[in-house]
């Protein structure tokens, strides 16, 4: 239970850790939060030569807004973004999302970076950047680029980050004016990983329809996966007896997720109906302003 | 990468110490330090029996390198003892049955002691969820609600005198 060798690095700037990073390519690994990574290297599955430290380089660590997006820099701690009134504010799926990842101790911890660049396909951020279009912020040496979420998760623990590229920052849709969301999971201990999540944004139209919809699932295959197909064909429809149930069996029937030992294909599609007909409901319900428990 | 000295402050001492890069906080603290309140466990983050506080914020020693610690504030929970006595989270803790073989404790302080700071009236729910994250294999967790409640209480009618 204790990590192999390695060689320390602590950047104080970005510029330097991106010359780290490309020096030591796959050799290397970058530290935020590290508690994903530690654990992994105690354990010895991971085993990097050069570990580049990230957290004392300045100005990695903000919540910013321009009313239409919100930006998070890659250091932020969940803890911070589940207490942020901005996001409350603007973006409030996310410190729900924050909220519910592992435990206090990890949450002061851990980072939004690093959530993401992991990918663990059950994890909150990956879902919350598939569910409101995320932009991930890479910079490397060669320069910056921005990743849309659906082509940032490869597969498990995969993403399309090249050798070199570090993430920077995340920019998030802001929800509109009666834009309502809902999240649900379920895992089977508290600060587990959920079996299956799902989220869920709804604005309904003037005429009191389905507007703009938004759906993601996550443990339902080796990346999250927004329901683009299905929000298509729900936008313009009524939210009247049995909707979100509806929607909800139709997105079972869509996602074929695999059987492990954490529970099988079946149990899974029984959990997308339910968690993401839940969700539905959560966000119907803050639409039209109503509290949700 | 061999010993390399490494400056630590921690309970409001400076320490310098010479380990490897590799060597996690917890072992720094219980075999350099030889503050051996903080707990080994599991070792990989799920147990919290080595939690500590990093600029007051608790954090896993076992997930942390000793040497991503420079500049930065340690607590431990030798640091929240005072010199005589018990602090209200012992004191409560103590009274309450929240601890039997104790193994788990310090982790239950340092990580309380900061959420009190933040929460200083929790329910028993949201007590709960700060819990789940400290695994007790005694006292079934009940009498730590118990004791955490008491200590809120303890501290908040401290702060009003």
């Amino acid at each position: 239970m204790k990590p192999a060798k390695f060689e320390y690095h602590a950047p104080e700037t970005i510029d330097e850790a991106l010359f780290l990073a490309a020096q030591y390519g796959d050799d290397a690994r970058v530290i935020a939060g590290g508690q994903s990574l530690v654990p992994m290297m105690n354990i010895r599955l991971a085993q990097p030569d050069h570990v580049i430290d990230i957290n004392n380089i300045g100005g990695l660590s903000y919540v910013r807004e321009d009313g239409e997006s919100v930006e998070i820099g890659a250091l932020t701690r969940h803890h911070r973004i589940e207490k942020s009134s901005e996001l409350m504010r603007l973006c409030p799926p996310l410190p729900a999302a924050a909220r519910n990842i592992g435990h206090y101790a990890l949450r002061e911890r851990g980072t939004i970076g690093g959530s993401l660049a992991l990918a663990d396909p059950a994890a909150e951020f990956p879902l919350m950047a598939m569910l409101l279009d995320a932009g991930i912020m890479v910079r490397s040496t060669l320069g910056e680029r921005v990743i849309h979420a659906s082509d940032f998760f490869v597969s498990v623990f995969t993403t399309s980050l090249e050798p070199g590229e570090i993430v920077t920052g995340i920019r998030f849709r802001a929800l509109a004016q009666g834009e309502g969301w809902g999240f649900r999971w379920l895992a089977r201990r508290s600060g587990d990983y959920a079996i299956v999540n799902a989220a869920a944004t709804l604005a309904l139209d003037s005429g009191g329809r389905i507007g703009r919809i938004a759906m993601a699932l996550g443990g339902v295959g080796a990346t999250p996966v927004r329901l683009t197909a299905l929000e298509q064909s729900a936008i313009g429809g009524e939210t009247i007896g049995g909707w979100a149930g509806a929607i909800a069996a139709e997105a079972a029937v869509l996602v074929e997720p695999e059987s492990d030992k954490n529970a099988s294909a079946e149990f899974r599609k029984e959990l997308i109906e339910v968690l993401l007909e839940k969700s539905l409901e959560d966000a119907l319900a803050r639409a039209r302003g109503q509290a949700v428990v | 990468m061999s010993k390399v000295a490494i400056k630590l402050a921690v309970n409001g001492e400076m320490h310098e110490i010479f380990a490897e890069p590799r060597k996690l906080l917890s072992d720094v603290l219980r075999e350099d330090l030889r503050l051996t309140g903080t707990h080994v466990g599991c070792e990989h983050g799920v147990c919290g029996s080595c939690t500590v506080q990093v600029d007051g914020a608790p954090s896993r020693a076992c997930l942390i390198f000793a040497i991503q610690m420079q500049g930065r504030e340690i607590t431990t929970v030798e640091g929240l003892t005072p010199d005589e006595g018990l602090s209200p989270l012992q004191q409560a803790l103590h009274e309450e049955h929240g601890l039997q073989c104790g193994f788990c404790t310090p982790g239950i302080i340092t990580t309380f002691d900061a959420y009190l700071r933040e929460n200083p009236d929790p329910s028993d729910d949201e007590i709960r969820k700060v819990l789940s994250g400290n695994l007790c294999r005694c006292t079934g967790y009940d009498s730590i609600v118990r004791a955490v409640k008491r200590a809120a209480r303890m501290i908040r009618e401290g702060a009003a005198e």
